[in-house]
């Protein structure tokens, strides 16, 4: 059974522009996101069953939606994010008290070391891949690397639009990588090349990488990603996943879908 | 002509996300170049591999660019410590573990500052005044009691030179040796170089003096007319020769032979192997080389046009000298020492036809002097680069045929 941790977006709003996506003027309907939010939640827990756990939302911090960027979830071992624009660093101490109130083993890298959590360490159970440049600091994957035991490989984000490495890479339950490859460089390419074979390899059209179809939640044989995106789709059941299309374009306009929204915790 | 250089560490997976390459690709692309240093490669795929690059450019401004670039790869500056200081504990002893120099351009970090060390020159050590922040290279036995020595690796840097803009000769800084190879074109970037220097040299530009460390073969080849003439014409600012070069000059001067034999007919005179015996007996009677021309009893020749051109002679003896000349300085350290001093300010150097005084000057000049060692016996210039330098550019020919064929395309009339 999975468990994947999720916020309410009580106060989800663009209150702030820290990405190519938001923009103060593009006004989030919020009636409209509730719904959508609701409705990822429902696919999540009736269609394909897994556990969600709630976080208290915070007023004042409209991206404590992104679950995602909490942290890195490892057993009962937790990384909290360390975010580099000041406006989510106030989000870590309530990602850190989550975690700590759930009795999570605790790590928190230096304050310098800039690790944005789920959105920028993704992988295989045996080769994890850190996205860098944007947001993380490529100097916190030798320290986790070290502390978890495990190779990861880090891919220079080229592309500002695809700012976390969970906007244009997906690896998937059954060793395929849904993926955008100009969101890297030839080096990327290359490295990711190295490590997962052509026919596991899923390249997403831009047109649909642009609508996040990479920000997608995989459990399973289930694949949840926004709506619009059917070559995705057709990709994914080619390799015999079952897709989960959700229409979450209100949380696009602060750059973030379904893979955003949810943290998996084991 | 020194590159600027840092060094940076790198670790993690580096390897197979092509980290490094990229590193290396950036500093490469940005006209930068590297040494790769201590790479370790993780024996698992688990296992983080890491290395040290040693980045150099050519100027600050680009290295700082570089640096700039590669630090979001990860490539951080490897923290770095002063310099370590012992006291000497006697005059002309070093601390024990005292750092021995290179020839080549080195500094030391004193006080979180990197400090070029002054007339730096091989197998020294380097000395240090803390409240002035110099440094200079020192020999072991002119070390006092006391003075500050630097010991241990630490805090040290040694920079790798760069390659001169100027494309000749000299632009490879390292040594072939070949019989085989043309001279001509050695011979005319030396000339070349030459004829530049006298330039800045009349400017009085730093720098610009040319030093010819020779031997006694000069004379018997052939090459006696020709050195002289390039002496006349200032091209030669400093020579460093011993007892036999100067004492033969002389003797051709005043009896026509060189060790005896008749310049002109090419034969043993009768009792000729007398004359440099009765030249070094008339020098030593007059008091000096420089009075002798002077009061013109040597008129032409090698000595003759240095003293004309104030030439600084440093003349070195050796054990089997006869006589010898008044100026030559039987005490090889004090020779030693008179050759160092009259280093700085040379941009060229001539070793010609003496495995004693090239090697000798070889030892003495920092690797940024572009040097020619000329020699009919390859294995001198053999002997000057395993000696550590490697700057020397070899040419395996007769001296004479060298400084025949050096004045005549500096202007020499045939």
């Amino acid at each position: 059974m999975s468990r994947l941790l999720v916020c309410p977006p009580d106060f989800f709003g663009i209150e702030y522009e820290i990405n190519p996506w938001m923009r103060l003027s593009n006004r989030v309907d919020h009636e409209l996101a509730v719904k959508q939010w609701h409705g990822l939640m429902r696919v999540c827990e009736h269609e394909i069953g897994v556990t969600l756990e709630r976080m208290t939302p915070m007023v004042g911090l409209p991206d404590l939606v992104f679950t995602a960027n909490a942290g890195i979830v490892v057993g009962r071992t937790a990384v909290v994010s360390r975010f580099r624009y000041p406006e989510r660093q106030r989000e870590e101490a309530h990602f850190e008290g989550w975690f700590r109130d759930h009795e999570y083993e605790v790590v928190t890298p230096d304050k310098e070391l800039y690790f944005e959590g789920a959105g920028d360490l993704l992988g295989f159970p045996d080769c994890w891949f850190g996205g860098y440049r944007q947001r993380s600091d490529i100097r916190a994957f030798p320290f986790l690397s070290e502390r978890f035991h495990r190779e990861i490989i880090p891919l220079e984000l080229v592309d500002t639009r695809f700012y976390h490495l969970d906007t244009c890479f997906c690896p998937l339950s059954g060793g395929e990588l849904l993926y955008f490859p100009p969101a890297f460089d030839y080096y990327g390419q290359i490295a990711i090349a190295e490590r997962i074979p052509a026919d596991l390899r899923l390249s997403v059209p831009e047109d649909e990488a642009l609508k996040f179809a990479c920000n997608a939640v995989c459990v399973e044989q289930h694949v949840i990603l926004p709506s619009g995106c059917p070559t995705t789709q057709r990709l994914l059941h080619a390799k015999g996943y079952r897709t989960h299309p959700v229409p979450l374009d209100e949380f696009m306009k602060s750059g973030g879908s379904a893979k955003c929204l949810t943290l998996a915790l084991d | 002509m020194s590159l600027q250089q840092e060094t940076v560490l790198i670790n993690g997976h580096i390897i197979d996300s092509l980290l490094l390459a990229k590193v290396l690709d950036i500093i490469l692309m940005m006209g930068g170049t590297f040494d790769l240093k201590d790479v370790r490669i993780g024996k698992t795929r688990e296992e983080p591999s890491s290395a040290r690059i040693v980045v150099q450019a050519g100027s600050k401004t680009l290295l700082e660019d570089i640096l700039k670039a590669i630090q979001p790869h990860g490539a951080s500056i490897e923290r770095e410590a002063d310099c370590h200081i012992e006291d000497s504990p006697a005059d002309g002893i070093f601390p024990d573990d005292f750092y021995a120099t290179t020839h080549l351009p080195t500094q030391i970090r004193l006080h979180g500052r990197w400090v070029d060390v002054e007339r730096i020159e091989m197998d020294l050590g380097i000395l240090v005044d803390e409240q002035t922040s110099v440094a200079r290279a020192i020999p072991m036995g002119a070390v006092r009691r006391g003075e500050h020595i630097v010991v241990g690796r630490d805090g040290v840097r040694v920079n790798p030179l760069q390659r001169p803009r100027k494309r000749d000769v000299f632009g490879f800084m390292e040594s072939h040796v070949s019989a085989e190879r043309p001279h001509g074109h050695i011979i005319a970037d030396v000339a070349a170089r030459m004829r530049h220097l006298r330039d800045q040299h009349r400017q009085g530009q730093t720098d610009s003096r040319v030093l010819l460390a020779g031997g006694p073969a000069i004379i018997h080849a052939g090459g006696r007319e020709a050195l002289a003439w390039l002496i006349e014409e200032g091209f030669v600012h400093v020579l460093f020769c011993g007892n036999a070069l100067a004492a033969h000059d002389m003797e051709a001067d005043l009896y026509g032979t060189s060790l005896g034999y008749g310049l002109t007919a090419g034969r043993a005179v009768p009792h000729g192997h007398e004359h440099h015996l009765r030249t070094i007996n008339r020098i030593r009677a007059i008091g000096s080389i420089e009075q002798a021309v002077t009061a013109g009893v040597v008129k032409q020749g090698i000595m003759a046009a240095c003293v004309r051109q104030r030439v600084s002679v440093i003349m070195a003896g050796t054990i089997r000298d006869d006589g010898p000349l008044p100026d030559v300085i039987t005490d090889s350290i004090r020779a030693q020492t008179a050759m160092r001093a009259a280093i700085p300010g040379v941009g060229l150097a001539l070793l010609v036809a003496s495995t004693l005084h090239s090697i000798a000057t070889g030892n003495l000049l920092p690797a940024t002097v572009p040097t020619v060692c000329v020699d009919v016996n390859p294995s001198v210039p053999t002997k000057l680069a395993d000696r550590g330098s490697f700057q020397a550019v070899g040419l395996v020919m007769d001296a004479a045929s060298f400084l025949s064929e050096l004045a005549r395309l500096l202007g020499r009339p045939a």
